[in-house]
C-alpha cells in the first residue's frame, strides 16, 4: 500500500518536482552538519559583497560571509521549523478532531465553533501573541503555525472522521468488541491519514513561509542562527545597492514552498481513490480548491 | 436557513467574546510577573509596584478581565503603557494608512485573481491554461517579504516610477504622494493573495462548466467559452464570495508585514513595534481589533454567500 502510494506519486510530474526538492532540501541540511564551503561563522571583511565566482560560488553577504554555506546551514533551519511545526499540528488536529466528531453532541458542537473561532486567528497573530509575552525565536514559529495548522487539519480532518464512523466497518469493529480507542487507533486514523497528510506537507510549506515573515519581524530567528528568513530580511536594506544578494534566500524559500504545495496537491491526487482514475471524474472534481496557500501567513 | 442564520449570529457574538478571552489569557497566564519582564532587569522593586498597581496586576484575573472588556464595549481599548495615549485614537489614526492599503490589496487581488483564474480554467489542457496555473502556483509560494523587495528593484530601483519607501508626513493631505506610496505595497500583497484566490476561481470556473445549463446555453448554439461567460460567470462569482473571508485574513496578515518593508505608519507596523515594547494594552487592543475585524467579516462574507446563493437557501 505504501510502495503503491509512492510510484503513483512518482508518476504524478509535479510529485516527481515535489519528492526531489525536499529530499533535496533534506539533504543540504544534513551534509551541512558536516560540510560547508566555508565555515559558517567566517567573517570576510576584505570579501563583502562579492558576486557569484570562485571561491564565493553565490558570492557574499555584507559581512563576507558566503551565501552558499548560508543557504546550506538555512536548510537546517528550514528542516526543524517544517518537521516541528507538522509534529505540533499533527497533535493538535488529531486531538481537536476527535473531540469535535467522537464526544457527545453538545461537546461535539462546542468543539467545532471553538475550532471555527481558533480559525479567525492567523499564524501571525497567534506568533505575536506568544512572543510579546516569551520573545521571539524560532519555537515561536514552530509554535504558532503547529497551533494555526493543527486547527486548520482539524477543521478539514472532522467531518471525514464522522464520516468514517458512520460506515459498515467501524459498526462491523463496534459489534466484534473493540474498544473505542481501540477502532480510532485501527480503523479511524488510517482512514482519515490521507486528509491529514495532505494538509501536513501544505502546512510545512505554510512554516517557511511563516519563518521568513517571522523572522523579519524579529519575532523568528535571532541574530546569528543560520535561516533564510533571516537572511533575506539581513540584506533587505541594502537592495538597492546589491540587488542579486536578496535574490538568493528567497528562491530558495520559494523554490522549497512550491515543492512542498505541489507535493501536497500530488500526494492528495494519488491517495484519494475518488481522484485516481481521473478519466471517470467530472471535469471539475479533480481541481477542488485546494490548500489555504498564503492566508494562514504572509 | 434560520438556524444557518442563528448558529452564525451566535458565532458572530461568541467569537469575540471568546477571542478577547484568549488573548487576554495569552498575554497573563505564563510563568513569572508581567511587571518585572516590563520593567526589565534594571526595573526597581518601585518601579515594578508602580506598575503593577498601574496595570491592576494586583486585581483578580476576573476583575481585570471584566475591566478591560467593559472599557472595549464603551470603545475604549486601554491606554499605552510608554506613550499614555488611547489605543483607540492611535488606532484610529493608524487605520488611514491600514484600510485603503488593505482595500487597494483586494482590488489588485481581484484584478488578477479572477480574470486570470477564468482564462486559466478555460484554457485547460492547452498551454495557456497550464502556464498560467504554473505561475499562479509559483506566486503562491513566494514570501510577501521578497515579493515586495523584488516590485522595489524593479519598480522603484531600475524604472523609478514609485517611491521605495515611506509615506508622506501631511499624509492624506498630499493626495497623490500617499496614493503613490501605497501602490508597491498594495501590488505586493494582491499579486501574492491572488495567485491564491486564482486557484479557486480556476476551480469554481472548472466545475460550472461540468453543470448542464452550461451544456444547455452551448446546446443551444453558444459556444462553450461565451456559454460559460453568459450563464457560469455569476455562479463562479457567488462561489468565490466566502472565499474573500479568508482572502481577508491574508490581507491583513500580509499588511503586518508590509508595512514594515515599505515603512508605513499602519496599525501592522505600530503591532510590530508594540510587540518588541512589550506594552500589554496596546497589544492586547490591537490584536483584539485585527481578531475581530477578520472574524466579523469572515462570517459577514459566510452569510452573504448564503443569502444570494438561491440553491444554499433551498438546501438548508
Amino acid at each position: 500500500m505504501r510502495a503503491n502510494t509512492f510510484t503513483r506519486l512518482w508518476s504524478i510530474g509535479t510529485g516527481r518536482f515535489g519528492l526531489i526538492v525536499v529530499a533535496l532540501v533534506a539533504l543540504l541540511a544534513a551534509v551541512s552538519l558536516v560540510w560547508t564551503p566555508f565555515d559558517p561563522k567566517d567573517v570576510d571583511v576584505a570579501a563583502r559583497w562579492t558576486g557569484p565566482g570562485w571561491p564565493h560560488l553565490l558570492g557574499t553577504d555584507g559581512t563576507g560571509r558566503d551565501m552558499l554555506t548560508q543557504l546550506m546551514t538555512g536548510a537546517r533551519t528550514a528542516v526543524f521549523v517544517a518537521v516541528g511545526s507538522a509534529i505540533i499540528a499533527t497533535v493538535i488536529g488529531v486531538v481537536l478532531a476527535c473531540l469535535g466528531s467522537l464526544t457527545p453532541r453538545l461537546v461535539r458542537e462546542g468543539v467545532a465553533t471553538f475550532i471555527d473561532i481558533l480559525i479567525a486567528f492567523p499564524v501571525l497573530i497567534i506568533a505575536m501573541m506568544i512572543s510579546s509575552v516569551w520573545g521571539g525565536s524560532l519555537w515561536v514559529v514552530v509554535i504558532a503555525v503547529g497551533i494555526g495548522f493543527g486547527v486548520n487539519i482539524a477543521r478539514v480532518t472532522r467531518p471525514e472522521l464522522r464520516r468514517v464512523l458512520a460506515s459498515d466497518f467501524v459498526l462491523a469493529a463496534r459489534a466484534s468488541g473493540l474498544t473505542p480507542g481501540q477502532v480510532v487507533v485501527r480503523h479511524l486514523l488510517p482512514n482519515v491519514a490521507p486528509v491529514f497528510i495532505v494538509q501536513l506537507s501544505w502546512s510545512m510549506g505554510v512554516a517557511l513561509l511563516a519563518e521568513a515573515g517571522l523572522s523579519y519581524l524579529g519575532l523568528g530567528a535571532s541574530v546569528g542562527e543560520p535561516s533564510w528568513g533571516l537572511l533575506l530580511s539581513e540584506t533587505q536594506q541594502y537592495i538597492l545597492v546589491h540587488p542579486l544578494a536578496v535574490v538568493w534566500p528567497g528562491l530558495m524559500i520559494s523554490i522549497s514552498v512550491l515543492a512542498l504545495n505541489l507535493l501536497g496537491d500530488a500526494l492528495r491526487e494519488a491517495t484519494d481513490p475518488t481522484l485516481s482514475r481521473r478519466r471517470r471524474v467530472p471535469r471539475g472534481a479533480r481541481n477542488a480548491p485546494s490548500q489555504p496557500g498564503s492566508t494562514v501567513i504572509a | 436557513m434560520t438556524r444557518f442564520l442563528l448558529t452564525r449570529v451566535a458565532l458572530l457574538i461568541a467569537g469575540p467574546l471568546v477571542a478577547s478571552i484568549l488573548i487576554f489569557l495569552a498575554l497573563r497566564v505564563f510563568p513569572g510577573d508581567v511587571a518585572q519582564l516590563i520593567a526589565g532587569s534594571k526595573g526597581t522593586p518601585a518601579q515594578v509596584a508602580q506598575l503593577r498597581e498601574q496595570l491592576g496586576l494586583n486585581e483578580p484575573l476576573w476583575t481585570q478581565y471584566v475591566d478591560w472588556i467593559g472599557g472595549v464595549f464603551r470603545g475604549d481599548l486601554g491606554t499605552s503603557l510608554l506613550t499614555g495615549s488611547s489605543v483607540t485614537e492611535q488606532l484610529a489614526e493608524k487605520a488611514q494608512v491600514t484600510v485603503p492599503l488593505a482595500l487597494m490589496s483586494m482590488l489588485v487581488a481581484l484584478l488578477v485573481g479572477v480574470p486570470f483564474g477564468v482564462l486559466s480554467a478555460l484554457g485547460r489542457g492547452k498551454r495557456s491554461g497550464s502556464a498560467i496555473s504554473f505561475i499562479a502556483q509559483a506566486l503562491a509560494s513566494v514570501p510577501v517579504i521578497w515579493a515586495g523587495m523584488l516590485l522595489v528593484i524593479v519598480f522603484a530601483l531600475w524604472l523609478q516610477w514609485l517611491p521605495a519607501q515611506g509615506f508622506p508626513r501631511g499624509g492624506w493631505n498630499h493626495t497623490p504622494q500617499a496614493f503613490a506610496s501605497l501602490v508597491l505595497p498594495a501590488l505586493t500583497i494582491g499579486v501574492v493573495e491572488g495567485a491564491v484566490l486564482l486557484r479557486f476561481v480556476r476551480s469554481a470556473t472548472l466545475q460550472a462548466m461540468t453543470e448542464d445549463y452550461v451544456r444547455t446555453a452551448a446546446a443551444q448554439g453558444l459556444t462553450r467559452t461565451r456559454a460559460l461567460l453568459r450563464d457560469g460567470l455569476p455562479n463562479v462569482a457567488i462561489s468565490i464570495i466566502s472565499i474573500l473571508g479568508l482572502q481577508f485574513a491574508g490581507i491583513v496578515v500580509g499588511a503586518v508585514v508590509v508595512e514594515k518593508l515599505f515603512n508605513l505608519p499602519g496599525i501592522g507596523r505600530m503591532l510590530v513595534t508594540d510587540v518588541g515594547n512589550r506594552d500589554l494594552p496596546m497589544v492586547q487592543g490591537e490584536m483584539l481589533t485585527l481578531t475581530v475585524v477578520v472574524l466579523v467579516i469572515g462570517v459577514v462574507m459566510d452569510v452573504v454567500h448564503r443569502l444570494i446563493d438561491p440553491r444554499l437557501r433551498e438546501a438548508s
